[in-house]
């Protein structure tokens, strides 16, 4: 196990290299950042010269790269143009994207398996017909549809939430913009687990634990609900990267200032320290999501454990 | 691996728990109403750091607006530069001035505002190595090519144009001629700046200390900035209310959606797709008001088969091709105002406004067919109208603009839209002349001048005159206009200068944008300056 988490560990290196390249030219290919700083109007050459250099972009893409990676594992993730660290603007947006994410998987956990599991040792009654057609309705519209709708009806019309999150974005005011970000993945981990558990329904061992005389509610929650989470669990993992970085819709309809709106200012102002600053740290998210889903299989599947 | 499994449930719980207590709190209306009432406006992320001297945008302007007072201050209804902390600003040949600053007046720290606040606030401005954005408007100072070369090393740390010569006063040597100068010093990129902001200048920018009528109470960058009243203000504009609060929202449709449900005072920019309801939604609480912003079409006059002899012709012809009345209507819903010359209606007539443009600007399919075949027609057959694609909502008009041109001229292929992806790779292209036809200009002014509408615009090599316009008759008119110490002649002169660009016509005039806000029913008193920015200091909490 100890090895296995080891071997996991190095192989992160390469795909967070592989993919901070990436980014780094992707940003790079859309040309000059400074050009974007003054406004409708052109940037004296003297300041744009200067600007550039003190922003290191005068040097060609690779040295830049260099440089780049260099101070990154001093920990020093550069200046955004508006003359903040990017670190701080990390500080300020992850807490927040991470409140709304963890909200958002609550739902996918609790709403999400709670209907999967109903609906799948009820399959084909009416209970099983409508939270398919519901999932089905969820699925087919975009979240920002869901979102702009929803903060209309909550918001404006009958005033039970602020239409806006506030700056400090506590978890009561992200309750419904992770209901909201989550919908569309709770559609999906309903359908995972249904599916698994009226497969699973079927399986000796659910048999035996039946004829062991063992209470419903035991061979439901231990034996049944276990074994089917090993895909609503590799999906969920694979979620929260997801979630994180595919909140920009969402934290924009309810003003979030999350990581989603942080890219997409540095995406427009073409800012490549907070685009390439931020997406590094999103695919860490990602690849240590990943690992801690194939270390969660152990935990469900002792039989994957020593593999 | 039972141990594991209670973890997770016990991690579940405690969030769970955590959502549960965070519940009934964060409710942050206002303190009061009256005199002492906040106001919530809404606000963007500033794009660049927040000194005076190098905030080109408006959303760091708001913020200038209110902590800042300068020598003049352009009056909110007529933008008349009236003087504020100048006590009188002399000079006998439009070249030497000499500035006397009213005494009295202090920063919100304390210190004194003396001609020392000034001097060096415009070095600092000035100086190459601070990267000041708006650095260009020092450079009619005597000396600005040794503090801000165009290339290499500065030689010299001050402008060698600005004297100290008492406690309140100071001289100023410009390098050329230029009456209407004292004007221009209402700019936010001319205030004084304390000794504070020297001293210890990362303190200063997380809190920015000012002489205006409100202080920074509380600033998180990126999400908030709290100003309150500062009652020690001594100028006559006092702040009537207890204070602004700028909410930075994600997304100008979450603004107006917090507005309608009553959590917002005040949205100083109507999402262009709630202009439908706005009327409905705010009746006469909505305002939509010209200001002095134009939007143009410049021509790469750099590119040889956009500058033969006779192509004017073609220009006026593609001018004529486009109905203004229909797209401001359909488009805009009214917030765009037809041009009818190169500057804009808050300069008045008194400053210069005037319908210089005449018959070129309006629309007559049968003429502009006419005018773009004496022309030439249009090279290659076939145009783009380049446009950004990102921010502002282009598309839609350039796409009217061709649609228009097209139908004139009775041909489909006439024109097209070429949307580039970023407003940064879109700029980079403008500024290293990468154009191969028309593209997008807009202009906001910095001063209402009509000299700033057209010298940095048109003016041979001039700062923004991105399409390389060039014609040494304009060039002499402006030289002419500057140097006349009569206003009024001045402002005749320009007109006449104006001439010059409609006979080339150097860039279609399309519209004027209007500054468009929407306010609350606990606010009143709402207005927007010619800037577009809503006069803060004015706004009464009911």
């Amino acid at each position: 196990m100890g090895r296995y988490v080891i071997r996991r560990l190095l192989q992160m290196i390469p795909v967070f290299i592989g993919a901070t390249l990436l980014i780094f030219l992707m940003v790079n290919v859309m040309g000059d950042p400074i050009a974007g700083l003054c406004g409708d109007r052109a940037c004296d050459p003297a300041t744009a010269a200067q600007l550039e250099k003190e922003f290191g972009l005068d040097k060609p893409v690779w040295q830049q790269y260099l440089i780049y990676m260099g101070n990154l594992f001093t920990g020093d993730f550069g200046t955004a143009f508006n003359g903040q660290p990017v670190t701080e603007l990390m500080a300020n947006a992850f807490p927040v994207t991470i409140r709304l994410t963890i909200v958002a998987i609550l739902f996918e956990i609790v709403i999400g398996i709670s209907l999967g599991v109903l609906t799948g040792l009820r399959r084909g009654r009416p209970i099983d017909t409508t939270v398919l057609v519901l999932t089905l309705v969820v699925l087919s519209i975009p979240t920002f549809v869901t979102g702009l709708l929803i903060q209309l009806l909550l918001g404006v019309k009958w005033g039970w939430i602020k239409p806006a999150v506030s700056t400090d974005a506590p978890f009561d005011e992200l309750i419904v913009p992770g209901l909201v970000l989550a919908s569309v993945s709770l559609a999906y981990v309903t359908r995972l687990t249904r599916t698994s558990i009226a497969e699973n329904k079927r399986a000796d061992y659910v048999r035996t634990a039946v004829a062991k005389g063992l209470p419903r509610r035991r061979v439901i929650t231990r034996h049944l609900l276990r074994n089917s989470l090993i895909p609503v669990v590799t999906f969920i993992g694979a979620d929260i990267g997801a979630l994180m970085g595919g909140a920009i819709a969402t934290e924009r309809i309810f003003n979030i200032h999350g990581v989603g709106y942080q890219l997409y200012q540095g995406i427009v102002r073409q800012n490549t320290q907070t685009v390439v600053g931020f997406v590094t740290v999103l695919v860490l998210v990602f690849l240590l999501a990943n690992l801690l889903v194939d270390l969660l299989y152990a935990v469900l599947d002792p039989r994957i454990r020593y593999a | 691996m039972r141990g594991a499994t209670h973890a997770k449930w016990a991690a579940l719980a405690t969030a769970v728990a955590l959502a549960a207590t965070a519940c009934g709190g964060g409710d942050d209306s206002g303190g009061g109403g009256g005199a002492d009432g906040i106001v919530s406006s809404s606000w963007g992320d500033p794009q660049n750091p927040l000194e005076p001297a190098n905030t080109n945008e408006v959303q760091g302007g708001k913020v200038l607006s209110m902590i800042f007072r300068g020598l003049k201050q352009y009056d909110p209804k007529t933008g008349e530069a009236k003087d504020m902390l100048a006590e009188k600003i002399e000079t006998t040949d439009s070249m030497n001035f000499t500035i006397t600053v009213k005494d009295g007046w202090t920063f919100s720290n304390g210190e004194k505002v003396t001609a020392k606040s000034f001097v060096d606030a415009w070095n600092y401005g000035a100086h190459l190595k601070n990267n000041q954005k708006n650095a260009a408007f020092f450079g009619q100072i005597e000396g600005y090519d040794k503090v801000h070369p165009e290339k290499g090393e500065p030689t010299a740390e001050t402008m060698s144009g600005l004297k100290v010569t008492g406690p309140q006063t100071f001289t100023v040597k410009l390098t050329q001629k230029f009456s209407t100068w004292p004007i221009t010093l209402g700019y936010a990129a001319f205030s004084p700046l304390p000794q504070a902001f020297f001293t210890d200048h990362a303190a200063w920018l997380s809190k920015p200390v000012g002489n205006g009528p409100y202080t920074v109470d509380s600033y998180s960058k990126g999400s908030q900035m709290a100003l309150k009243r500062w009652d020690g203000y001594p100028g006559t504009d006092k702040a009537q209310n207890g204070g602004i609060t700028l909410k930075v929202y994600t997304d100008n449709n979450t603004a107006y959606t917090d507005l309608t449900a009553g959590n917002l005072d005040l949205v100083d920019d109507v999402p262009a797709s709630q202009l439908k309801n706005v009327e409905a939604d705010l009746g006469d609480r909505y305002i939509n008001v010209p200001a002095g912003i134009i939007q143009t079409l410049s021509f790469p006059f750099y590119d040889p088969a956009w500058n033969k002899p006779g192509q004017e012709k073609l220009r006026q012809g593609l001018s004529r091709a486009i109905n203004r009345e229909q797209i401001t209507d359909t488009i805009f819903q009214k917030t765009r105002t037809p041009a009818v010359d190169w500057t804009s209606p808050v300069l008045g007539e008194k400053g210069g406004f005037k319908d210089v443009c005449g018959d070129f600007c309006k629309y007559d399919a049968a003429e502009a067919k006419k005018l773009v075949a004496e022309g030439g027609g249009i090279p290659g057959g076939t145009m783009t109208i380049s446009y950004n694609a990102d921010t502002g909502s282009h598309k839609e008009w350039v796409d009217a603009v061709c649609n228009s041109i097209n139908n004139a001229l009775g041909n489909n292929r006439a024109c097209v839209g070429n949307p580039i992806g970023t407003f940064a790779d879109f700029r980079s292209q403008v500024s290293t002349q990468k154009m191969k036809g028309p593209f997008r200009a807009g202009w906001q002014m910095d001063y209402p001048l009509i000299q700033n509408f057209l010298q940095p615009l048109y003016y041979t090599n001039a700062s923004s005159n991105d399409g390389k316009y060039t014609n040494p008759e304009f060039d002499k008119l402006v030289n002419q206009a500057n140097a006349e110490a009569d206003t009024a002649k001045a402002v005749e002169t320009f007109q006449q200068a104006e001439g010059i660009v409609r006979d080339d016509m150097g860039a279609i005039p399309l519209w004027y944008q209007n500054g468009s806000a929407g306010y609350s029913e606990r606010v009143s008193n709402v207005t927007l300056n010619p800037f577009s920015v809503p006069v803060y200091d004015q706004i009464k909490v009911n």
